[in-house]
């Protein structure tokens, strides 16, 4: 085609990017009284094991029944009103993020392999020229994830945990999941290129 | 039904890396293990689709946010939105947000002693029409000095957010001035290596759409990736 052009570079998010119009329920996917909701509990820190506080965090899921809320999925499978998959959380001065979500089910992957329950995560920030992209993936979903095609093609002893985000012990309402994001170091987290 | 096909993937020297030294915050931010490769599934070609509900009527217009007028150049900025195939992209959801003509953003953590504009809050939305075309109406930004090296100073530039299509379309960028001699010294603007696609950053002095008596004009197009020809993996 005559007409290609390449694609705008990415630049840094840098450390005002409060000043955007706020985003209207931020991280809070569904309500906290929602009879599914979890809390996923972050935290991201650099290579100096130091947090990063001025940090924007971006996440796309599907529903409960794993089916997107967007043109592209036309699977036969129920939307839930409300409920678009699309959160915003901005890291505090120790590095943590709180998302209050759902879930996913599962989603169809490449070749006929199913996906385990995960959520697309990308992470903006200064110092990050383009966003890191990661997925979350739920421990206490062991059968679906040995499934995995993204899981397993990672196989490297110690680095597929780095996407696990692990249930809580201490119950309540809702369940907690921590999902720690580390920039470098020893258990550096997956990030993917797409 | 036909597989839908996933995105095209960006040659390298068109889209900076994460570790660039020269602009020191990437020193330990950068991962150091190389990055997983990840097929396009449905995760990844699916994304937040927003539009007009998340706009307020002034939000595109950064010098009617307030009681008076901010201080100033006021500028129309303005393009289209569209991918690599040169498609426009219409109902896309925009973010900007920006230093005031002093150079300085309304935020706790810039220090920078340049005074604040009490009419300017820096931060706008609008979408893109069937056309994929957008307006903003604001101020010229400042340059600000930003701590990367003794006598580091940013070019003057507004921060564009932009979703597209899909979870992998989403772009956050900065648009620069034509003629800025802070270009040349900037490690953020330079760590795209390749020169061409560095000037995608720079935006165009646009006389024709400048309104006489009150507004210079600049055009900036905003280009997100496209469809890959081959259908995707599953």
């Amino acid at each position: 085609m005559s007409d290609q052009r390449g694609t705008t570079p990415s630049q840094t998010i840098g450390p005002f990017h409060r000043i955007m119009v706020p985003w209207e329920g931020g991280a809070e996917l569904v309500a906290t009284d929602d009879a599914d909701a979890i809390r996923i509990q972050g935290r991201i820190v650099d290579g100096a094991g130091q947090p990063v506080d001025d940090c924007v965090i971006e996440v796309w899921q599907a529903n409960v029944h794993g089916r997107y809320a967007h043109a592209e999925d036309t699977r036969e499978m129920p939307l839930v009103a409300g409920f678009e998959g699309f959160g915003r959380a901005v890291t505090d001065g120790d590095g943590r993020f709180d998302i209050v979500t759902v879930k996913p089910g599962c989603v169809p992957g490449p070749e006929e392999t199913v996906q385990a329950p995960h959520i697309s995560l990308s992470v903006f920030a200064r110092g990050l020229l383009k966003q890191l992209v990661t997925r979350i993936y739920f421990a206490d979903e062991t059968a679906a994830n040995d499934q995995d095609p993204v899981l397993r093609s990672i196989t490297e002893a110690g680095r597929r945990e780095t996407l696990l985000a692990l249930p809580r012990a201490a119950g309540g309402a809702p369940p907690v999941y921590d999902f720690e994001i580390r920039l470098q170091g020893p258990r550096e987290t997956v990030f993917f290129d797409v | 039904m036909d597989q839908p096909t996933g995105y095209n993937r960006d040659p390298a020297a068109e889209q900076p890396p994460y570790l660039y030294p020269d602009y020191r915050s990437t020193v330990l931010r950068a991962p150091k293990r190389p990055l997983v490769p990840l097929p396009h599934t449905l995760s990844e070609i699916t994304g937040p689709v927003y539009g007009h509900e998340k706009v307020g009527p002034l939000d595109h217009d950064l010098t009617r946010q307030h009681d008076g007028e901010p201080l100033g150049e006021r500028i129309i900025v303005h393009g289209q939105v569209m991918d690599t195939h040169g498609r426009p992209l219409p109902d896309a959801l925009m973010e900007i947000w920006q230093a005031n003509s002093a150079g300085r953003y309304r935020h706790d953590a810039d220090n920078h002693p340049a005074p604040l504009d009490p009419n300017f809050s820096g931060g706008g939305r609008c979408t893109s029409d069937a056309d994929g075309r957008y307006r903003f109406v604001t101020i010229k930004p400042a340059a600000y000095p930003w701590g990367n090296d003794p006598n580091a100073w940013r070019p003057a530039h507004i921060h564009f957010s932009l979703f597209g299509t899909a979870f992998v379309t989403r772009l956050i960028t900065q648009m620069y001035f034509p003629g800025d001699p802070l270009l040349d010294c900037d490690p953020i603007f330079n760590s795209t290596a390749d020169a061409a696609a560095r000037q995608r950053l720079v935006c165009r002095l646009d006389l024709e759409k400048t309104e006489p008596e009150w507004a210079l004009a600049y055009e900036f197009d905003i280009v997100l990736r496209g469809r890959d020809a081959t259908p995707m993996e599953g």
